[in-house]
């Protein structure tokens, strides 16, 4: 079933931005019209063309921030250095602007919430998108499914999405969220600013024997070192999914 | 009819060397499913297994002792970023495949973490695949696929197995990893096909 539902062609679709929502200085969501969509699971991504009045046109990969259960589709996308398609989105894109769409693409980095195994996700950065669908896929469902988010981010103005995951830690039961600043820390911060390590993984993570499922998706270093450590705590391999990005993107 | 994206210009370059919807990069992205495996250069074994169950082994000493090529290639990830002029040290598949009597069309390559990449055995001969163990001048990093891993540049580069161990030979065609997840079964970047369908 899941395979036939991932084995689908994937046909290039016009979509409208609707609304454009600024969640950082640097990351932007863009809430997309686009007809016919037919779904998606949360972790999967889309690829965004955008074509110049010339015919040039460029593709990159965003990953899908809304829920399944969304009626409307979202991308968060993080202006990344120089890029060609992220500098326009971030910087110049409105709503009533055109682009073009093909996915959902993807059929691994995905959360069903038929598993019931507790979940430990790990952003670094704009990692945090396929994530969020799927913290918000499992509000959507009201599903009991324990999760833990550990969001490492330079700072607290650079978190995306801040205001909802502390209204979602309220709301959904069974939600935790820790974070790891790398750079700047709130006064009163109990860590000192510096890399997620170990001893922040073991506090707000699960113990290996739980078997839990773990989702990292960050730039490639963070993905490396997280997976890394929660092998060396007693996690299989096989058990902990991985997305990296960068350091180009676009 | 393509749909035109108001105010986009973008580079506006295409450079002939690039397959349609790729961009340039300069640096070494890394895409993989999971944690980087670590092996033990000790235990190191690739194997190549026919339709017939004959199997032939090197060790990683026995596979340093081969005649092996230096490449420099362009290189295709599926994600969009290519990289021009790689360099590259190993073992041409066609060595390996020497003394295997095989009538199979299609091989699955097997990897250290269990990943699988299926691709046509006659993209993996005649110059076109190596198993490769250095890169730029350096062993193969783990995070890129060292300690050797397949190269297999005319195709999208999720086919060229990183941490791989071995070559099983197959009758029939049968999809891989991310085959198996929305991926193209062939994947040839010249002709876009990144996708299920392509």
């Amino acid at each position: 079933m899941a395979r036939a539902a991932i084995l689908r062609r994937l046909s290039w679709q016009a979509a409208s931005i609707a609304e454009i929502r600024e969640e950082t200085d640097t990351a932007r969501t863009f809430v997309l019209d686009v007809a016919g969509w037919e779904g998606h699971t949360a972790g999967q991504h889309v690829d965004l063309r955008l074509t110049a009045d010339n015919g040039y046109s460029a593709q990159r990969s965003y990953s899908i921030a809304s829920a399944p259960a969304d009626d409307r589709l979202e991308v968060t996308v993080q202006r990344v250095p120089d890029g060609e398609v992220s500098g326009y989105l971030v910087d110049a894109a409105q709503p009533g602007d055109m682009v073009e769409l093909r996915g959902p693409v993807g059929g691994y980095f995905t959360w069903d919430p038929e598993e019931l195994d507790p979940v430990l996700l790990v952003a670094g950065g704009s990692g945090i998108v396929p994530l969020m669908s799927m913290i918000r896929a499992r509000g959507a469902l009201h599903s009991r499914v324990p999760f833990r988010l550990i969001y490492s981010t330079r700072g607290p103005g650079a978190a995306i999405y801040a205001d909802e995951l502390r209204r979602r830690v309220r709301d959904d039961r069974g939600l935790d969220v820790a974070y790891a600043y790398t750079r700047e820390v709130p006064e009163g911060w109990p860590r000192p600013a510096g890399r997620l390590d170990a001893a922040l993984l073991t506090a707000a993570g699960w113990p290996a024997d739980l078997r839990p499922a773990a989702f990292v998706c960050g730039p490639t270093g963070f993905v490396e070192a997280v997976a890394d450590l929660l092998v060396a705590q007693g996690n299989d391999p096989s058990r902990v999914k991985t997305e990296r990005f960068g350091p180009t993107g676009g | 009819m393509a749909v035109v994206t108001r105010g986009f210009t973008g580079r506006g370059r295409v450079d002939p060397k690039l397959p349609p919807g790729q961009y340039l990069t300069e640096d070494f992205p890394v895409l993989s499913a999971g944690p980087t495996p670590r092996i033990d250069l000790n235990r190191w074994k690739f194997s190549v297994v026919t339709e017939t169950g004959q199997k032939h082994s090197w060790s990683w000493q026995e596979l340093l002792a081969l005649p092996a090529e230096d490449v420099t290639v362009d290189i295709h990830c599926v994600t969009k970023w290519s990289k021009f002029g790689t360099r590259w040290h190993g073992v041409p598949v066609d060595t390996l495949l020497a003394d295997v009597e095989t009538a199979a069309d299609y091989v699955m390559a097997h990897s250290y973490g269990g990943y699988t990449t299926n691709v046509p055995l006659e993209d993996l001969t005649d110059g076109q695949a190596w198993i490769a163990y250095r890169y730029d001048g350096e062993d193969l990093a783990p995070e890129h696929g060292g300690p050797a891993r397949l190269l297999v540049p005319h195709l999208y580069f999720w086919k060229s197995a990183k941490w791989v161990n071995g070559l099983e030979m197959m009758p029939e065609d049968s999809p891989g990893f991310w085959e198996s997840a929305g991926y193209h079964n062939y994947g040839d970047p010249w002709r876009e096909q990144r996708y299920y369908g392509d």
